[in-house]
C-alpha cells in the first residue's frame, strides 16, 4: 500500500474573511483527494438580519466580507429595490453612476490584491510588491470619495449615501490614467514570461463540464469558457449603458483566471472613465421610508463572481428571511476536483485561484498519517511552491531559452 | 418557443402557481415530489445555472426556493417547494443530478432540519460538531 499523508491546510487567521480548512489527502507528489471544512467564521448574520431593520442590514451585510464590501450591501439594497419595482425604479439617476463606479473600483483593488498574492505564491515577489504598490491608489480613492478604505457605508435602499465630488474627479482619473500602463505590465509579464507560463498553465484545470455540474461563478467560470457576467446578463447600476466586454477563455487553469482577472481591469478602467464622463448632476438618494410586503433577490458581479441575496418583507421594518450566498460558496466547492490529481507544490496555487481568502494558506501544514507528525508547515508549502518555479526557471536557462 | 413556455409545456399541471413579479424575476411551485423532476429538467435538459436554495420557516410549512438562473436573458426561476410536515420534513436531494448543490442542501439541513433524501454527503457544514442535534438555529423556536 503506499504511503498517503494528510495535508490539512487552514483553518485560522484574525486577517482572512472566509477561514476554510483544506485536508487534502497526497501520495507522494499527487494530491488523491481532498476534504473542504468551512464554517470556522460562520457569524449567523442571515438570522441576525432578521433582528435589524431594513437600513441597519445594510451596514451587516457588509461586514461579511472585507475585500468586496460594496458588492452585499449592493446586491442587498437590488434585492430590497427589487419588492419596490426595480433599481431604475426608485434609484435616481446620479446614484446609479455613484454605484456603478464603486462598485468597479473595487474589483480593481481586488484583482490587484490576488494578482499580487498568487505572485507571491509562486516566487514572484516582485509581482506581489508591485500589484500591492498600484492597488495603493485605488484605495486612496476609496478614501476621497467615501471616507474608508474598506467598509464605504455608500450603498442605502434607495440611492447611495455620499456624493462624489467635482473636484474628486480630476484626481479619480489621474489615479485611472496611472493604473492603465501598470496593468498592460501585468498582462505582458504573465503572458510574455516563459517560467510563469509553465507555472500556471495547466495547474489547477477546471474543465467546462465540471464549471457548469459545480455551478461556479465570475472569473472562476469565465476561465472556463462559461459565458456568465451578471453586469451584463442582468444589468444594475449603469453596466448596460456603457461599453465593455466579457473575458472569456477556454483553458480552465490558474494561468486563464489570471488572465481573466487582469483583462477584467482593464475594461474596469473603461467603465469607471465613460460613467464619469457620462455622469448627470441630481438627487443622490430617493429616501425610502417604506418596505412593502414582498420578496425579491438582488444579483451582483462581486470581483469573485455572482453575489446572491434573497429576501422577504412583510411588511414591518425588519426582513423576515434574508439569504445571502456569496460566490466562494460555490467556487470553493469545486477545488475538490480542480486540486486532485494535481502536485502538492501546486496544490496553494490552485485553492488560492478562485480567490478565496489567502491567510488560510499561510497556515498550511503537511501531516504525516501514520505518526501524526506535523513534516511541513505552511510556509514550507509556498516554499515549494516557490521553489518549482526556481527549478523551472533553472532549466529554461540552461537550455539557453 | 422561449424557456418560460417550455417549462408550461412540459411540467404542465405539475406547477401549482406561477407568478411572474417583474420580466426577469418568475416564481413558480411545485409539490415536493416534483422537485428532482423539475430540477433535472431545468438544469440538464434547458441548461440553467442552479444559483442557490434558499430555506425558511413559515408558520404552517417549511419552505424551500431553487433559483435557477437563464444567463442568456437574465431571467431568474425560483422553484417554490412547501414541506407541510414540520415535525419530520423531508424532500427528495437534487445533488445526484449535479454535484453544485451539496453544499447548500448540507446547509438547510443543518439549519432548518430538512432531510434530503438520496444526498450523498449530508453531514454539517457550518455549524460546529457539538452543536445539538436537533436544534436547527433558522427555525423560530430554536434555543440559542
Amino acid at each position: 500500500m503506499s504511503h498517503k499523508v494528510i495535508v490539512p491546510i487552514g483553518p485560522y487567521h484574525p486577517l482572512q474573511e472566509e477561514p476554510e480548512f483544506f485536508q487534502l489527502y497526497v501520495d507522494g507528489e499527487r494530491v488523491v483527494d481532498i476534504d473542504i471544512i468551512i464554517g470556522y467564521n460562520h457569524r449567523g448574520i442571515e438570522q441576525l438580519a432578521e433582528t435589524k431593520h431594513f437600513d441597519q442590514v445594510a451596514f451587516l451585510v457588509e461586514r461579511i466580507c472585507g475585500i468586496c464590501s460594496s458588492s452585499h450591501p449592493y446586491a442587498y439594497v437590488l434585492a430590497v429595490e427589487d419588492i419596490l419595482g426595480g433599481e431604475r425604479e426608485v434609484v435616481p439617476e446620479r446614484a446609479l453612476y455613484i454605484r456603478t463606479i464603486i462598485d468597479e473600483l473595487q474589483r480593481l483593488h481586488s484583482h490587484l490584491l490576488w494578482l499580487g498574492l498568487a505572485g507571491h505564491f509562486i516566487g514572484y515577489n516582485t509581482v506581489w510588491m508591485w500589484a500591492w504598490k498600484y492597488r495603493e491608489p485605488v484605495l486612496d480613492c476609496f478614501e476621497m470619495i467615501t471616507g474608508n478604505r474598506q467598509n464605504y457605508a455608500m450603498f442605502k435602499i434607495g440611492g447611495v449615501r455620499r456624493d462624489i465630488k467635482d473636484e474628486d474627479i480630476p484626481v479619480l482619473k489621474k489615479a485611472l490614467d496611472e493604473l492603465v500602463p501598470a496593468i498592460e505590465m501585468f498582462r505582458g509579464a504573465v503572458m510574455d514570461d516563459p517560467v510563469i507560463k509553465m507555472r500556471l498553465k495547466e495547474a489547477g484545470t477546471l474543465t467546462k463540464q465540471q464549471a457548469i455540474d459545480w455551478c461556479v461563478v465570475g472569473p472562476t467560470a469565465r476561465a472556463s469558457g462559461i459565458n456568465i457576467d451578471i453586469r451584463r446578463d442582468e444589468p444594475y447600476g449603469v453596466t448596460d449603458r456603457v461599453n465593455w466586454s466579457v473575458i472569456i477563455e477556454n483553458d480552465g487553469d490558474v494561468f486563464a483566471k489570471t488572465i481573466v482577472r487582469i483583462l477584467e481591469m482593464n475594461e474596469s478602467v473603461h467603465i469607471i472613465r465613460q460613467c464619469l464622463e457620462k455622469m448627470p448632476k441630481g438627487e443622490i438618494d430617493a429616501d425610502i421610508k417604506d418596505i412593502p410586503p414582498g420578496e425579491g433577490i438582488g444579483r451582483v458581479e462581486a470581483p469573485r463572481g455572482e453575489c446572491f441575496h434573497y429576501i422577504r418583507s412583510d411588511g414591518t421594518n425588519r426582513p423576515v428571511r434574508l439569504k445571502i450566498r456569496a460566490p466562494s460558496f460555490m467556487n470553493v466547492a469545486s477545488d475538490k476536483v480542480a486540486a486532485v490529481g494535481g502536485t502538492i507544490s501546486d496544490a496553494a496555487l490552485t485553492l488560492a485561484a478562485v480567490d478565496p481568502c489567502y491567510c488560510c494558506t499561510e497556515r498550511l501544514a503537511v501531516i504525516d498519517k501514520p505518526s501524526n507528525k506535523k513534516i511541513m508547515n505552511g510556509w514550507d508549502l509556498v516554499k515549494l511552491s516557490q521553489e518549482k518555479t526556481e527549478k523551472l526557471k533553472q532549466g529554461l536557462s540552461d537550455t539557453g531559452k | 418557443m422561449d424557456i418560460k413556455d417550455k417549462i408550461r409545456e412540459r411540467l404542465g399541471a405539475k406547477i401549482i402557481n406561477w407568478q411572474e413579479n417583474s420580466p426577469r424575476r418568475i416564481y413558480f411551485e411545485v409539490k415536493k415530489e416534483d422537485i428532482f423532476e423539475t430540477a433535472k429538467f431545468l438544469f440538464k435538459d434547458l441548461g440553467l445555472r442552479f444559483s442557490i436554495a434558499s430555506g425558511m420557516e413559515n408558520p404552517a410549512s417549511l419552505e424551500i426556493l431553487y433559483h435557477f438562473s437563464n444567463d442568456n436573458t437574465g431571467e431568474f426561476y425560483s422553484v417554490r417547494v412547501h414541506i407541510e410536515d414540520k415535525k419530520n420534513p423531508a424532500i427528495d436531494s437534487i445533488t445526484p443530478i449535479f454535484v453544485g448543490a451539496e453544499w447548500i442542501e448540507r446547509e438547510i439541513w443543518e439549519m432548518l432540519g430538512i432531510n434530503f433524501v438520496g444526498h450523498p454527503n449530508l453531514k454539517r457544514l457550518l455549524l460546529a460538531e457539538d452543536w445539538p442535534e436537533g436544534n436547527y438555529p433558522l427555525r423560530h423556536n430554536h434555543e440559542s
